[in-house]
């Protein structure tokens, strides 16, 4: 069969569509990220947070969280004297605009900032029932929100409240630990706008991070070992009344 | 011959068992996504969905390509280690489009006491300013230059001209 002018002219077109659809179809690639060479985590060394609640807006315009939600949130503990069972936690709108003044010489103050933990044995994911979210070959525990029912059994299974039913999507939603930055080498919205370095992201398979120095330095812990979750948030010189 | 001569009915049972399978397996592949189980009890697709989502903040690692001057400032000041866009806000686009996105101009007396304010919740070896006795109304930057805070006894700072 010869190509005439008029099959050309039918072709053309349909030839610039499917390409137009090559082009669109594969979403930005990171060709150099390999999911089996990375294991995240987050360190938090509360030494260093001031309650700017500069990781809270910032979390808040990455990921479009809707208002009054929450993936990355700052909490202010007073704690009077030896009363470490009952600290005053509050996290006015999750500390975005900042905390209310403190008395002065009333206990100690200090802020705690918390996000998902990203738990190597993570509850959420297991109570699942159709697998909608998981924990990725790198250590990062993700919702699938094309396959989540909404249920909201995760919502509930999470030891540490980092999860939420998405207003409008109404399915369940949290902390991706920026997973479209960092797959592409950067760091997360809230690491790359703490101002202080009190977060800092951290790639547990690289030898080479600056956590592992830390973690041989200082006396760290997770939040509520005693649920066995093994949590990949590391808090430096976290006090005893934090829950 | 008479052991085997109700068989029909076996064969009958045996053939409906085959195509109710059959109809389970092609009922199956049809609903599960073809990537589920690819590293695991999910989606695999999953993770380059959730990778393609768009960037807002571009990284400090980006300004610096183009701003190298400010970053030549900033990096012998105390505010060495305070990234772009936690004071100038997310620029993802103005990285893309320079010359149409433009940032928008930055409110120090809303900024500086952001973090500055003092409090006694913050680290005790963090600046802090209580602002009305501090500056008398003054804006910060009559004499803080914001991307190198530090007054220099020598010369005044003069403002972010």
């Amino acid at each position: 069969m010869t190509i005439n002018r008029r099959h050309f002219m039918i072709l053309m077109p349909a030839a610039a569509i499917a390409w137009q659809s090559v082009l669109a179809g594969t979403p930005e690639e990171s060709p150099n990220y390999k999911t089996s060479e990375h294991w995240w985590g987050m360190l938090m060394d509360i030494s260093k947070c001031i309650g700017c609640g500069n990781c809270v807006r910032a979390c808040q315009k990455e990921n479009d969280v809707p208002d009054g939600f929450f993936r990355t949130w700052v909490e202010r503990y007073h704690v009077t004297d030896y009363n470490l069972e009952n600290p005053q936690v509050i996290s006015p709108d999750g500390g975005k605009e900042g905390f209310p003044a403190v008395e002065e010489d009333a206990g100690k103050y200090f802020f705690v900032p918390k996000l998902c933990n990203h738990c190597a044995d993570s509850p959420c994911t297991q109570v699942c029932p159709v697998g909608a979210t998981f924990v990725s070959p790198d250590g990062v525990v993700l919702v699938d929100q094309k396959y989540c029912l909404g249920c909201a059994y995760c919502v509930q299974a999470c030891p540490y409240g980092c999860r939420y039913i998405h207003p409008e999507k109404h399915v369940a939603d949290k902390c991706t630990l920026c997973y479209h930055r960092i797959t592409k080498g950067l760091t997360t919205a809230c690491c790359e706008n703490c101002p202080t370095g009190a977060r800092q992201l951290a790639d547990l398979k690289n030898p080479n991070d600056p956590i592992h120095a830390f973690l041989k330095t200082h006396k760290v812990q997770v939040l509520k070992p005693q649920m066995a979750t093994r949590p990949k948030v590391f808090y430096n010189e976290l006090d005893g009344s934090v829950r | 011959m008479s052991a085997f001569k109700d068989a029909g009915h076996l064969f009958r049972f045996a053939a409906l068992f085959v195509v109710g399978t059959l109809i389970l397996l092609g009922l199956r592949a049809h609903f599960i996504p073809h990537s589920f189980g690819q590293y695991g009890h999910y989606r695999g697709d999953a993770l380059a969905e959730i990778a393609a989502h768009p960037i807002h903040f571009a990284g400090h690692q980006t300004c610096e390509t183009c701003h190298s001057d400010i970053l030549d400032i900033k990096i012998k000041g105390k505010h060495a280690h305070v990234n772009c866009e936690a004071c100038h806000g997310a620029l993802a686009q103005h990285a893309d489009d320079p010359t149409n996105v433009t940032p928008p101009k930055l409110d120090t007396a809303l900024l500086c006491v952001r973090c500055h304010a003092a409090s006694a919740a913050k680290p005790k070896n963090f600046p802090q300013i209580h602002a009305e006795e501090h500056s008398g109304g003054l804006p910060c930057e009559t004499c803080h230059q914001p991307h190198s805070p530090a007054i220099d006894a020598g010369k005044p700072a003069g403002g972010a001209q």
